[in-house]
């Protein structure tokens, strides 16, 4: 059987040449890549380009009021990232849930983003806190939001010959970004249940600005917009706990699979946002 | 394609695939028999490897991708048949019970004792959450580890 | 040389403790198991296993395109002998012959071997399987089959379950269970020039596998050699299913006359391969009002799979030890094992104790609670004593260390302090901590005339050149064994450990010394090597005048074989159930802390503490090692191991779904050895294999109800199933 063709450009402008006519199988990490292809690479795609050599993908900067993170950036990388633990410390907490050592290791922020699992770990990160993400290829370069760029199952706004960058975070002063994964076990788990939540408490205590994704909700990450409004400038208490955990039961449909069952994601779902809303 | 690996600090030139598993290359190409798949889908760390020093899953390793990497494997730890600080201590408290998930075990811990953690209990459980054992409950395990470390300090 | 390297480890009043003899291999990767060999010329095979439940074999074959040079294909027509994986009974075939009936998903039908791996694969999409479906029964109380059953009584329960003031009447079921072994099963098969074949593979009993290959393959004692490779846990799972595997390989590298390599990927391995058997157990239990316990009533259904395999030994353990640990003078057990379209289920750890291990002290614990009795005191008054006899009216009057492991774990852990403390703080937060007890035994050997039927021996050689050597078909997978044996020996011949050799576990030049299961290894395997030896010291001394140690070195070549003998005043009755179900028992303790977090039903086991009587302790630090394995499987098995079926098939049937407990999940445990030596062995070993894994299971359930306040009946107790305890979520909501 006939061996992939495996490149490993050094250079954006050369890796965007090999992606130009859309047939190339990009990776990162592997991490994804080398499972869904059963462990055979060679037998699963013709062309291989290995994103792994382009430097200038990796590395996590502030820019202004932009936090900037490289998509070559690993998990291990955001964990011990002095600038996320004190801009956006709940994306480190996401990375620290993934895998363990060995997968925080290889496994990079733009792989999880590209792989577009519905459990995808920091991908309700992403839509909380409203982040973009930047594309490139040889027509140029792009950004796209958060909210626009999981189109549907493992579906994506990436072209088959675009590559992503990096990401972008606002950071804006006097947002929370809070985050909670509930799995099966401790380490090495795929999410049952992913949620980010992001607002600006006014002085008086009041959520604004209140945004809540999820994952292993739905068909991909999504955001949870009618429970949004009904947090949306109220203050936390045991009755807003109440009705917006009902409201966000009654919006998400997840389904049953090998992990859970619908019913405890809904209940789970709407546990942990009532316990965010009745303790913060 | 040729490419070179340095792998327990010596040079390997070996014709594969860039896409073939780093733990296939080790395994069939090499000789490298000590480490060992548990699953192929980096769920159990059986075939870790210190790439740069860094813990990695070689099931989920293109070789390709190391080339220019030096990698370590369980056979790069002894030195002249006498047994590493971290293998010793797994022989004196019964680390190692089927020996499957001990290559993989000594890698991950090798790793963590280079990076000057306090070996607690909670930092040791964090470093080998990704290998599995099904034999020792894991508390040999730990307490290996963290003997290591006291014998080190 | 690493092999005189001693433990450092300081175990107060012994010896310092030999390292395990193999461990420095092990530790350095130099140690081969079954995948590691380097065979030349070695061809790969493939398995075509059945994608459906139930159905009647119409053809298997290569579709006509496919060009089959350089590719052998093996049905059941190539088995020059019976068509029978050789076990208890002979219902499970080695391939579904043309025209019979495939009876679980993932069945062999037929083989595939090429030269490389590609060239395997490839062919395997070439073959063509025909099938007609038939109607496939997926619930045990829904099957008309059954493998077997058992019924024991004793007094007069109907009576005296009238008279109770309290009857605690509860369904208890539990799920499979996958062995997961780290190293998945692996066997090279070799064609031999004798027209034998000699296989190599991770294995727990080389004998079954010999015996196997002699009636499959038509095979004389000598053409069939199986040599077991390093083994990377067994845990049950590699007792019989490496037999299948065996003929397997051995049908291609007969058919391609090359060394053929079947090596398993873990998702093969779990789809297909045995676990541990569901079960539902009805449970009544009359007590009277001041706690006394007065009857027992109780019904198994055990779901054995499509074959029987072990399933009717298994379903015997179960009701052998219903009832638990405790004295009990009305008892009823009714047990049947029955037929399910889904893959056979096999020996797993335990064999049948942990599921009414479960049972039987959840039952306890509700008793309590209901009577609002300290779980520790009403256990204080129930327990076995000396001269007490089981439901079988076996009398317990050696070694009997349940009151001390009881004592033991609830002291160490300030058990009734730490309860009180508890429920003094109530419910307050999403996470609430409890503490749970939980007791267990396990029949150490095998059971009932097990033993005299099997007639183990093991023997201890001087060879010519004056080297002493263990002769054993007992399999070291990690527990020990290849490092307590030789300690046994060394120990009774008064030589340095490091003068006793093991020689491999190899059929042509080890005896059979039965399976390495059931706790039997140390007790009775132990036994023998240790008369053997005591033999061969007595037969050099009296000859050469000398002591044994002086002498031996030009005494050679002698061999002594030791065959077993009944204990003394151990007899069954196995028609009538009637007698001493077990040689000895072991006898366990565990206190579990857990917190429970109740937005989201997440257990986690904080805390596990095992207090264990196994008799005399060869090893301390490898015994240790069994009880803390043991005990995680045990939390493992009461937690998150689950396997979901749909249509028959396992969905949990890789790691990423199937999972067991990582170093962050399991809890701090604590191992406390307790030795209440067995007078019927010479080195007064029991078991310790597997009364571990049959405790700390229902502790945890009990810490379960002490956090949260519900009762879990069904394991795993998945995050899933204790919200809904808690009603947090309607049953059939979605």
């Amino acid at each position: 059987m006939a061996n992939a063709v495996f490149e490993s450009p050094r250079q954006l402008e050369d890796a965007y040449a090999l992606m130009a006519d859309g047939l190339a199988r990009p990776i990162a990490g592997a991490t994804d890549a080398l499972v869904q292809a059963d462990g055979d690479l060679d037998a699963a795609h013709a062309r291989i380009v290995d994103l792994w050599q382009l430097e200038e993908l990796r590395g996590i900067a502030q820019q202004g009021d932009t936090l900037v993170i490289g998509a070559l950036t690993t998990y291990t990388d955001i964990r011990r990232s002095p600038l996320i633990q004190e801009t956006l410390p709940a994306l480190a907490a996401a990375a620290s849930t993934i895998g363990a050592a060995q997968i925080q290791n290889r496994g990079t922020l733009g792989g999880n983003i590209a792989n577009a699992s519905p459990a995808g770990d920091t991908l309700p990160i992403l839509l909380a806190a409203r982040a973009s993400i930047d594309l490139g290829g040889t027509r140029g370069e792009r950004s796209v939001s958060a909210d626009a760029f999981w189109t549907g199952y493992r579906q994506t706004a990436r072209q088959r010959d675009e590559l992503i960058l990096r990401v972008r975070f606002p950071i804006l002063d006097g947002h929370r970004v809070w985050f909670r994964k509930v799995g099966t076990r401790r380490a090495q788990a795929i999410s049952k249940v992913v949620m980010a939540a992001a607002w600006h408490p006014s002085t008086n205590g009041a959520w604004h600005d209140v945004r809540l994704a999820l994952g292993s909700v739905a068909e991909r990450p999504i955001r949870a917009i009618e429970t949004e409004r009904a947090i949306e400038g109220r203050r936390p208490s045991a009755a807003l706990a109440d009705q917006a955990a009902k409201v966000l039961i009654a919006e998400i449909r997840p389904i049953d699979d090998v992990r859970s069952t619908a019913a405890y994601r809904r209940a789970v779902a709407g546990g942990i946002l009532h316990r965010l809303l009745s303790t913060t | 394609m040729k490419m070179a690996l340095q792998v327990n600090g010596e040079r390997h030139v070996v014709g594969v695939s860039g896409a073939r598993r780093l733990l296939d290359v080790l395994r069939e190409d090499l000789g490298l028999t000590g480490t060992k798949e548990g699953c192929g889908e980096g769920e159990c760390g059986a075939c870790s490897v210190l790439v740069d020093g860094a813990v990695v899953d070689s099931c989920l390793v293109p070789v390709g991708q190391v080339t220019d990497a030096s990698i370590v494997t369980v056979e790069g730890l002894a030195a002249d048949g006498v047994l590493n600080p971290l293998q010793q201590a797994f022989l004196d408290t019964g680390g190692a019970q089927c020996g499957m998930c001990t290559p993989g075990m000594l890698i991950a811990g090798q790793a963590f004792l280079a990076s000057g953690e306090e070996a607690t209990d909670d930092h040791i459980r964090e470093a080998i959450a990704g290998n599995l054992c099904r034999c020792t409950g894991y508390t040999k395990i730990i307490e290996a580890i963290a003997l290591a470390a006291e014998r080190s300090a | 040389m690493v092999d005189t390297i001693v433990a450092r480890r300081p175990v107060p009043g012994r010896a310092q403790l030999p390292p395990r003899r193999e461990g420095p291999a092990k530790l350095t990767g130099a140690a081969t198991f079954t995948d590691d060999l380097v065979v030349p010329g070695a061809w790969y095979g493939l398995t075509i296993r059945s994608t459906e439940p139930r159905a009647r074999l119409v053809s298997v074959g290569f579709d006509h395109q496919f060009d089959a040079h350089d590719v052998v294909l093996v049905t059941a027509d190539d088995i020059p002998g019976e068509n029978v994986v050789s076990l208890i009974s002979d219902d499970q075939p080695v391939l579904v012959p043309i025209g019979g009936e495939i009876r679980h998903f993932a069945e062999p039908l037929a083989l595939v071997a090429a030269p490389d791996r590609s060239a395997v694969r490839a062919a395997r999409a070439h073959v063509i399987v025909a099938t007609e479906p038939l109607d496939p029964v997926f619930d045990p109380l829904e099957s008309r089959e059954e493998f077997s059953r058992y019924e024991l009584e004793r007094g007069d329960v109907d009576e005296a379950m009238a008279a109770a003031d309290l009857i605690v009447d509860e369904i208890y079921r539990v799920g499979h269970q996958e062995q997961l072994y780290i190293e998945n099963q692996a066997m090279i098969a070799i064609p031999r020039e004798d027209g034998g074949v000699t296989v190599h593979g991770s294995l727990q009993c080389p004998y079954y596998i010999h015996r196997a290959m002699k009636r499959a393959l038509r095979l004389d004692d000598d053409q069939a050699v199986v040599i077991q490779e390093e083994t990377g846990g067994g845990f049950g799972g590699k007792e019989e299913y490496p037999s299948m595997i065996a003929l397997h390989a051995a049908l291609l590298a007969r058919k391609c006359g090359k060394p053929v390599r079947m090596i398993y990927g873990r998702n093969e391995d779990i789809s297909a391969t045995t676990k541990r058997h569901p079960a539902i157990i009805h449970y009544r239990t009359g007590v009277a009002g001041d706690g006394r316990l007065l009857a027992h009533d109780i019904e198994i259904v055990v779901d054995g799979g499509a074959y029987r395999t072990l399933t009717p030994v298994v379903l015997s353990r179960a009701v052998l030890q219903a009832g638990g640990p405790y004295h009990c003078r009305n008892i009823r057990v009714r047990g049947r094992a029955m037929a399910t379209n889904t893959p056979p289920n096999g020996a797993f750890r335990g064999f049948g104790a942990p599921q009414i291990g479960f049972a039987d002290e959840t039952q306890v614990n509700r008793v309590a609670a209901t009577l609002d009795i300290s779980p520790l005191v009403l256990r204080r008054q129930w327990i076995y004593r000396q001269g007490d006899t089981t439901p079988t009216g076996g009398r317990l009057d050696d070694s009997l260390g349940l009151s001390d492991v009881l004592e033991a774990a609830t002291g160490t852990t300030q058990f009734e302090a730490n309860r009180a403390r508890a429920a003094s703080q109530g419910r307050v937060g999403p996470v609430t901590s409890g503490i749970g007890l939980a007791l267990g035994w396990h029949g150490a050997g095998l059971g009932g005339s097990g033993e005299v039927r099997t007639a183990a021996v093991a023997s201890v050689e001087l060879t010519a050149d004056g080297r002493i050597r263990i002769l054993t078909g007992s399999t070291e997978m990690g527990q020990g064994t290849k490092t307590i044996l030789p300690q046994l020996v060394a120990e009774e011949l008064g030589v340095p450990y490091t003068d006793v050799e093991i020689a491999p576990q190899d059929t042509s030049v080890v005896p059979d010394s039965g399976p390495t299961v059931s706790s039997r290894t140390a007790m009775v395997v132990g036994g023998l090597l240790v008369g053997a030896a005591r033999h061969l010291r007595r037969e050099v001394e009296e000859r050469t005048g000398a002591p044994f140690a002086e002498a031996y070195k030009k005494a050679g070549p002698l061999r002594i074989d030791e065959r077993f003998r009944p204990y003394p005043n151990v007899t069954f009755d196995d028609e009538q159930l009637r007698g001493d179900a077990y040689p000895a028992y072991g006898w366990g303790a565990a206190v579990a802390r857990v917190e429970v977090d109740r937005d989201t039903g997440e257990v986690h086991v904080i805390e596990c503490t095992a207090a264990d009587d196994l008799g005399r302790v060869i090893h301390p630090v490898l015994a240790e090692g069994q009880v803390e394995g043991g005990t995680l499987q045990a939390i493992g098995y009461a937690t998150i191991e689950e396997i979901k079926l749909q249509g028959g098939r396992y969905l949990n049937d890789r790691l990423a779904t199937y999972l067991i407990p990582t170093s962050l999940d399991a809890p701090k445990i604590t191992s406390i050895l307790v030795e209440k030596p067995f007078t019927g062995a010479p080195h007064g070993a029991k078991g310790v294999g597997e009364l571990p894994i049959n405790v700390a299971a229902p502790a945890v359930v009990a810490a379960i109800h002490d956090a949260i306040g519900v009762w879990i009946n069904e394991l795993p107790a998945t995050p899933e199933r204790v919200l809904q305890a808690l009603g947090s979520f309607p049953e059939h909501a979605s």
